[in-house]
């Protein structure tokens, strides 16, 4: 059997992950500083990948990455290759579809952030890069975590936009997801019902591994509140 | 060691226009909540910046808008202290000691381990150097924040609201601690705080914050004794208050109360405190002789625990109408022997004894 489905998959999700981990927070952590308009703006763009169908966002990513497009064009000339139908489109559709998840966790625990941590860092002479490593994200890490995790499940099903940009081809573009409708498609049923054991599998341990997360979480959390009851 | 500041800022609305000057002291900036004596904080601390006007500290300017200078809060060297103490919940005790050490650069590892040891030691945070801040009692969290500003060597010290969040009990324990490290301090200390009970005990001089304007500033004794403003007053625990209108420099008409009074006073005088130890019941004969003894009506009384609250008007009571509006009504709580004097009167006489009345501006 050929596995590499397997490792496509694997190594889009993990890329598309790293951007949109890095990309997901630098954005978060601007945006929920800016005025309130201008905020709210920014928050529906970015968050619109999120609603709209993966289609919708393959089309939009078509338009810019396109040899015919200004941008795409301009790749083409500079590397003398086409974006399009290759396995890095798809981490950049991939990237942009999970990118809402990851920035609004972020967004969501940056504002709950108790700004106090911050201001006292500020006049201890702490230097803000290392308030904002040493003491905000491990603040927010849970729901930086939360955010990872999700974008990283997102990438890893991306159906829709990652078929339109890199299309099917085999030992090249070719995904679990887009595996799986193409062997069905083609009577293939014993081959698509592999990949679909598959997929369960890694999603199966995906999630095991976030309640396993969120459970020594809780149990530190509450550790500390029984400690501190007794001090 | 000094403060000097005069800053404004305009954050629509509300106006924030405040000098201050404070030696090596503890200064008390006291006020209701939403005056400005917690956004002053922040303006000294580098957190907010003032629209105009200059901060000095220990003739080291902080901001001055003139100047174009405004240091950053990292290059101030102020130790501030929240109201929930801003430890860093993911740090132990020990780290979170250690961030204090980040202006001292020229201090090696070992010298600094060997500070953070020693503060340890005097904060009696011995054995709680791997907890972190959620395993700790508010009482120890109070004493790393200390702790954590003391290791940085702060120009200034200023404490927000200290004992706001805490019960009684704790309160207390944690005031005597507080008090322990202002006597070791040897500079500037501000605390703001609404509690009059607390900035007594704590403070040296009070500035009275109302509306983000200095109303006054005196030494506690001085000011509790004879606040010189109606806010004053109010915030060092007077109750009783009327309108006043100035007449000579030996008269002043108390409007609320329907009469006028002797006192020494000057035509500045807005409103008339009264020194509750100082009010006597006395008889309609009594009052025929004395200066200070007007007539009130009683609209109800109370009998409380420790004393009488009487509900007094100066005006007439109408049946079915309650009391006239023109006067606004007098609860003074007085003994109940004193009360025993008017039980079941209709009316009143109070004597205000001399040194009673306290003339009020603003």
């Amino acid at each position: 059997m050929n596995l590499f489905p397997l490792y496509n998959s694997l190594r889009i999700a993990l890329i598309a992950t790293v951007l949109v981990f890095f990309l997901g927070i630098f954005c978060a952590y601007y945006i929920a500083k800016l005025p309130r308009v201008l905020k709210g703006v920014l928050d529906v763009i970015l968050t619109l990948p999120m609603v709209l169908p993966p289609t919708v966002v393959g089309y939009f990513i078509l338009i810019v990455m396109s040899p015919n497009s200004t941008f795409g064009g301009w790749i083409l000339e500079l590397f003398g290759k086409k974006m399009v139908m290759t396995w890095y489109a798809a981490v950049i559709a991939s990237a942009v579809v999970a990118f809402p998840l990851m920035y609004r966790t972020a967004r969501g625990a940056f504002e709950s952030f108790d700004e106090t941590l911050r201001f006292s860092g500020q006049t201890l002479g702490l230097s803000n890069t290392y308030i904002f490593w040493r003491i905000t994200m491990p603040y927010c890490r849970q729901g930086i975590i939360a955010g990872t995790v999700l974008a990283f499940a997102r990438a890893l099903g991306e159906y829709g936009a990652t078929s339109m940009v890199a299309g099917y081809i085999p030992g090249k573009t070719a995904t679990i997801s887009t595996t799986v409708y193409q062997l069905w498609r083609t009577n293939d049923d014993a081959g698509a019902f592999r990949w679909v054991m598959i997929n369960l599998a890694i999603s199966t341990v995906v999630l095991l591994a976030v309640n396993f997360v969120e459970k020594r979480e809780k149990n530190t959390k509450s550790r500390a509140v029984s400690v501190g009851a007794r001090g | 060691m000094s403060l000097d500041m005069n800053i404004k800022k305009d954050f629509g609305g509300f106006v924030l226009d405040l000098e201050l000057h404070a030696e090596n002291e503890v200064l008390a900036l006291l006020g209701a909540s939403g005056c400005g004596k917690s956004m002053t904080l922040k303006c000294i601390s580098g957190i907010v910046t003032p629209d105009e006007g200059y901060i000095k500290v220990n003739d080291r300017i902080l901001f001055d808008s003139a100047k174009n200078i405004n240091l950053s809060p990292q290059e101030r060297h102020v130790g501030m202290l929240f109201q929930n103490y801003a430890l860093f919940p993911s740090m132990t005790v020990e780290q979170n000691l250690m961030t204090g050490m980040a202006t001292r650069k020229n201090l090696g590892k070992e010298q600094k381990k060997q500070i953070v040891r020693e503060m340890i030691d005097k904060f009696y945070l011995t054995g709680l150097e791997k907890h972190k801040p959620s395993q700790l009692s508010g009482g120890q969290q109070q004493r790393v924040a200390l702790a954590r500003i003391m290791v940085s060597k702060p120009e200034i010290l200023m404490l927000d609201e200290p004992f706001s969040a805490l019960d009684s009990f704790l309160r207390w324990e944690l005031e005597r601690e507080l008090m322990k490290v202002l006597e070791d301090f040897e500079g500037t200390s501000i605390i703001v705080s609404h509690n009059r009970d607390e900035v007594y005990r704590i403070s040296d001089n009070i500035a009275v914050i109302a509306d983000g304007h200095k109303d006054c500033y005196g030494s506690k004794e001085e000011l509790f004794r004879n606040p010189p403003t109606y806010q004053s007053a109010l915030l060092t625990g007077y109750r009783y208050f009327t309108r006043a209108e100035y007449i000579d420099p030996e008269h002043v008409r108390a409007l609320d109360w329907n009469t006028i009074l002797n006192c020494k006073t000057d035509p500045a005088v807005k409103y008339l405190t009264l020194r509750p130890e100082k009010v006597r019941v006395v008889s309609e004969a009594e009052a025929a002789d004395l200066d200070n003894a007007p007539r009130f009506r009683v609209i109800n009384s109370i009998d409380n625990l420790h004393e009488h609250i009487l509900l007094l008007t100066a005006g007439e009571i109408h049946e079915g109408y309650g009391a006239e509006q023109d006067f606004e009504q007098l609860n003074i709580h007085i003994s109940h022997e004193e009360w025993k004097k008017a039980e079941g009167a209709e009316c009143v006489y109070l004597h205000f004894e001399e040194g009673c009345l306290i003339p009020l501006t603003k």
